[in-house]
């Protein structure tokens, strides 16, 4: 199934740099239904108010981490049940992983990474691309 | 021999090697003991002890312990903030550069075009650097911080001034839960890297 590059998508990273960087090579891979947000917080009040099919977010932000907003898009009904979720994030070691996969994350980038890495995990999650 | 009869020696600046603990311990006995109690050696003893403390406190003035606290470390932390400040701000700059590049690429279309927009591509790839080398600096102001907290608790104990304000600073060791899993980025030769975590989700998902 080939991905529906018009949906929603939500990024969450707090270095602006980020941001950039994810909405730049999103733009190049033909999303352009791109918001952003810079803590878990911020990004779950934009969950409440629109539908995303796809959530790219960091880990470590404050005040609300990547993994705590992960739990609460997955408790917050069927809605988000399902939602591809990608954790970007510097955090490499196993236990973050594991504790990522338990949350429900649907895949895993370690920083730094690059175009290609981004495309496919997000083929992984949504389908192949045109 | 009771420790009265060793006097703290100092080597190379330093009392020898559980010294302290041994004239506590020897106190302690005495004090503890059925024996006939020697005030005077207790005394003596404990007029080690206190020559101990002191000489450890002119140590420390010495180190300039109060200068490591007041000032080496707020002015270390406060040039590092500013390199994360300065690396943002200089990304930032690049950034708009690319994007302007990106347009104007993408406006003259064809192979040079999507040559130009590739290599802009990879210019945004490594601007990532900017969030790595920040969570860097921030795990070594966190370090930096740790330290202050133990200057400033070892002043207190040696009668030095403390402000207390580190004192809430949470160890890194004491940290369990979600707040254990915030180490930012691992040392190269620590890390896993994209295909090892690849494998462990894949190991996850089975």
């Amino acid at each position: 199934m080939a991905v529906d590059k018009d949906m929603n998508v939500l990024i969450v990273d707090d270095y602006n740099t980020m941001l950039r960087i994810i909405k730049n090579l999103l733009k190049q891979l033909g999303f352009n239904n791109v918001d952003e947000a810079t803590d878990g917080t911020m990004a779950f009040e934009k969950v409440k108010q629109k539908t995303y099919g796809l959530i790219i977010s960091d880990w470590n932000m404050e005040p609300m981490t990547g993994i705590e907003f992960l739990r609460l898009v997955r408790g917050s009904g069927e809605v988000y049940k399902d939602t591809p979720f990608i954790m970007i994030t510097a955090e490499s070691k196993t236990e973050n992983v594991v504790a990522a996969k338990q949350a429900g994350v649907n895949n895993y980038i370690v920083k730094p990474f690059n175009a290609e890495t981004l495309k496919t995990k997000i083929s992984t999650v949504l389908g192949e691309f045109d | 021999m009771t420790m009265s009869d060793a006097a703290p020696k100092k080597t190379d600046s330093t009392y020898e090697k559980d010294q302290v603990v041994q004239i506590i311990n020897s106190v302690i006995s005495k004090v503890g003991g059925t024996g006939d109690l020697s005030r005077d050696a207790i005394f003596k003893e404990l007029g080690d002890l206190k020559k101990i403390i002191e000489d450890a406190r002119a140590e420390m003035r010495q180190a300039g312990a109060s200068d490591i606290k007041g000032k080496h470390i707020p002015t270390a932390t406060d040039e590092l903030d500013e390199v994360v400040k300065a690396t943002a701000e200089a990304t930032g700059t690049i950034m708009d550069a690319c994007d302007v590049i990106q347009e104007k690429a993408g406006a003259a279309g064809g192979e040079n075009g999507d040559a130009i927009g590739a290599e802009v591509m990879k210019i945004y790839e490594a601007c990532s650097f900017q969030d790595i080398t920040g969570q860097r600096i921030t795990k070594v102001v966190t370090s930096l911080k740790a330290i202050e907290e133990k200057v400033d608790n070892l002043m207190a104990v040696l009668g030095g001034a403390s402000s207390g304000a580190a004192a809430s600073a949470v160890s890194e060791d004491a940290r369990t839960g979600d707040e254990a899993l915030l180490n930012g980025p691992q040392m190269p030769d620590q890390a896993m890297g994209q295909e090892d975590i690849d494998d462990l989700l894949s190991e996850l998902f089975d």
